[in-house]
């Protein structure tokens, strides 16, 4: 009498290769970053400024994908610029989800006073336009990687709040929750044990898109020069930096926008790949 | 003596609407009562004030729960959680939500001989496989590692149903448990519930709209209407000579294979006038 439906499997499917593939690349390229640079990423040659990429003419093949206006090597930068965006990614993109998933399950499942309070705080929250709060608490902070990663976190919380919330609110209606309270679970038992795995699939898609956030933010926060020092190479400081001469050396502007696109598509991706595969009803 | 015995349970929603109305019955030890009227009576509210699962925007507002002849209401919360899980069980209405989709069958089973009765995981797992094998399910061992969606309904109202007696409580409250099924598996899952009520000796309150299904199951029976029992009787005399005029009127109504050409007859209106006045009148004389 086994349903056939338990039968069906699926594989994970490219999308999960392809994206863990580019964010696999990226965290070995950060983590070798000082064994894979040709050049250090803060020496300046000024005889050796805006060389091309090396498919075109007139480049020097020690400078992969060119330079920049002070002779910087690109392909240097943007490995040591990976360090910081995936510090970021993991290290925001991590407590972002501590914080808001928790107070997201408090508000969905206990509901009451809990849930009044925690929902107007994201109403709240969510009515500051994120970027300028972002500088604003840069500048009330001051800059260097912890600013950022808190800045990341306060802004960010109400995302997982808002999400996990109506998924516990629904997950608290099933007729599972109620037997469960008649097998005289306690409360938090039901919240941990019931509500919590079948929230999980969406935490971890969530989780993935933003990291990919974070990635966004502290390139943003870089362009603006409100990041970490100005020395030090970052994909958002490469691209604000590029800006200035887009007309002479489109490689300094291209290259880590690129790196920034794929990343946070890759992030995405993984999210919505690492859902499916996590949740057993979709699996 | 009654295992369980309500007495003038009042709940209303928030807002101070009544959903039941001084509500008293009876269910004796090894009993089946139906719980039979209309939706919106109030029925599977009753099942959930006992079983202490009422949802929030609704408040007990007076009465008396004993069980086992204790009463419930004056236990402090946690020890209430107790006596419940160790003394009543919930068979649910739907299936395919009272499992949790992200657990395996086995531990769903197990949870409450391990919370509630402190036994231990492999005693539990062997029990919880008597049981499977008790509802007829082939190969328990595999289901035992299955995820719910991988099973069907009926196959899902059977754990739900071995699951329910595991902790051998004394009293089953079922709501509607054959309405989400389709007609085949109804008939199979009705006699299940029989047989395992009449093994286990459970007392069993079996809500439901289906006066067919009352016939078949239970000794008797209330009749509720408006969150009001309006008629408490046993089953032999309602199917005889129902008393109230509502009564009548939904025994009528029931279609009959007897008689296929004949048309369906709704609950006349001036019956529910009635029966509608007879309400309001026991409200003025409440607020009195």
């Amino acid at each position: 009498m086994r349903d056939a439906r338990g039968d069906i499997r699926q594989l994970p499917g490219l999308r999960l290769w392809l994206s863990g593939g580019w964010l696999l690349l990226l965290v070995l390229a950060a983590i070798f970053a000082p064994m894979l640079s040709p050049h250090d990423p803060l020496e300046q040659d000024l005889f050796a400024a805006r060389l091309p990429p090396f498919w075109e003419q007139g480049a020097d093949p020690a400078y992969l994908l060119g330079t920049d206006s002070l002779g910087r090597d690109l392909l240097s930068r943007m490995l040591y610029g990976a360090r910081l965006a995936l510090t970021v990614a993991l290290v925001a993109g991590t407590l972002t989800c501590l914080v808001g998933a928790t107070l997201g399950l408090i508000a969905g499942y206990y509901r009451g006073w809990a849930d009044l309070v925690i929902s107007r705080l994201v109403d709240i929250w969510m009515a500051f336009p994120p970027v300028l709060f972002a500088i604003l608490l840069i500048a009330v902070l001051g800059t260097g990687l912890t600013s950022i990663i808190i800045a990341i976190v306060v802004i960010d919380w109400t995302r997982f709040s808002r999400v996990v919330r109506a998924e516990a609110m629904s997950q608290g209606a099933m007729d599972y929750v109620a037997s469960a309270q008649v097998a005289g679970r306690s409360r938090l038992g039901i919240a941990l044990a019931e509500i919590l795995p079948n929230v999980l699939p969406t935490i971890v898609a969530l989780l993935t898109l933003e990291m990919g956030i974070a990635v966004i933010v502290e390139a943003i926060l870089s362009f603006v020069n409100l990041s970490i020092s100005t020395d030090e190479p970052t994909w958002g400081g490469m691209i604000a930096e590029g800006r200035t001469s887009i007309y002479q050396a489109w490689w300094v502007l291209v290259f880590p926008l690129f790196a920034l696109f794929l990343t946070v598509l890759s992030f995405s991706q993984l999210g919505e790949g690492l859902k499916e595969y996590f949740d057993p009803v979709l699996r | 003596m009654s295992y369980l015995s309500i007495q003038d349970l009042s709940v209303r929603l928030r807002n101070g609407l009544p959903l039941l109305r001084k509500v008293s019955l009876d269910v004796k030890a090894g009993e089946v009562r139906a719980l039979v009227g209309e939706s919106g009576a109030g029925k599977s509210m009753i099942g959930k004030a006992v079983l202490g699962i009422l949802p929030r925007a609704v408040r007990l507002t007076g009465g008396k729960i004993l069980l086992d002849g204790e009463d419930l209401l004056a236990l402090p919360p946690k020890t209430r959680r107790q006596r419940i899980g160790a003394k009543a069980a919930l068979i649910p209405q739907d299936p395919l939500t009272a499992l949790n989709p992200s657990r395996r069958i086995g531990p769903q089973i197990t949870d409450r001989l391990v919370d509630i009765l402190g036994w231990k995981r492999p005693e539990a797992e062997a029990r919880a496989l008597e049981l499977l094998e008790e509802v007829h399910i082939q190969s328990p061992g595999r289901v035992m590692k299955s995820y719910p969606h991988e099973l069907s309904g009926g196959m899902r109202q059977r754990i739900l149903i071995a699951s329910a007696f595991a902790a051998e409580p004394k009293l089953i409250i079922a709501d509607e448990p054959t309405t989400a099924l389709d007609v085949t598996v109804q008939k199979q899952i009705l006699k299940l519930i029989r047989e395992m009520q009449e093994r286990h000796q459970t007392a069993l309150l079996f809500v439901t709209h289906d006066l067919g299904v009352v016939s078949k199951i239970s000794q008797s029976l209330s009749v509720l209407y408006a969150g009001k029992v309006i008629e408490d009787t046993d089953v032999r005399a309602f199917f005889d000579a129902p008393r109230h005029a509502y009564s009548k009127a939904l025994l009528a109504a029931t279609p009959k294979y007897t008689d296929p050409d004949g048309s369906l007859m709704p609950v006349p209106d001036n019956i529910i006038a009635a029966v509608e006045r007879e309400v309001a009148a026991f409200d003025a004389q409440m607020n009195e």
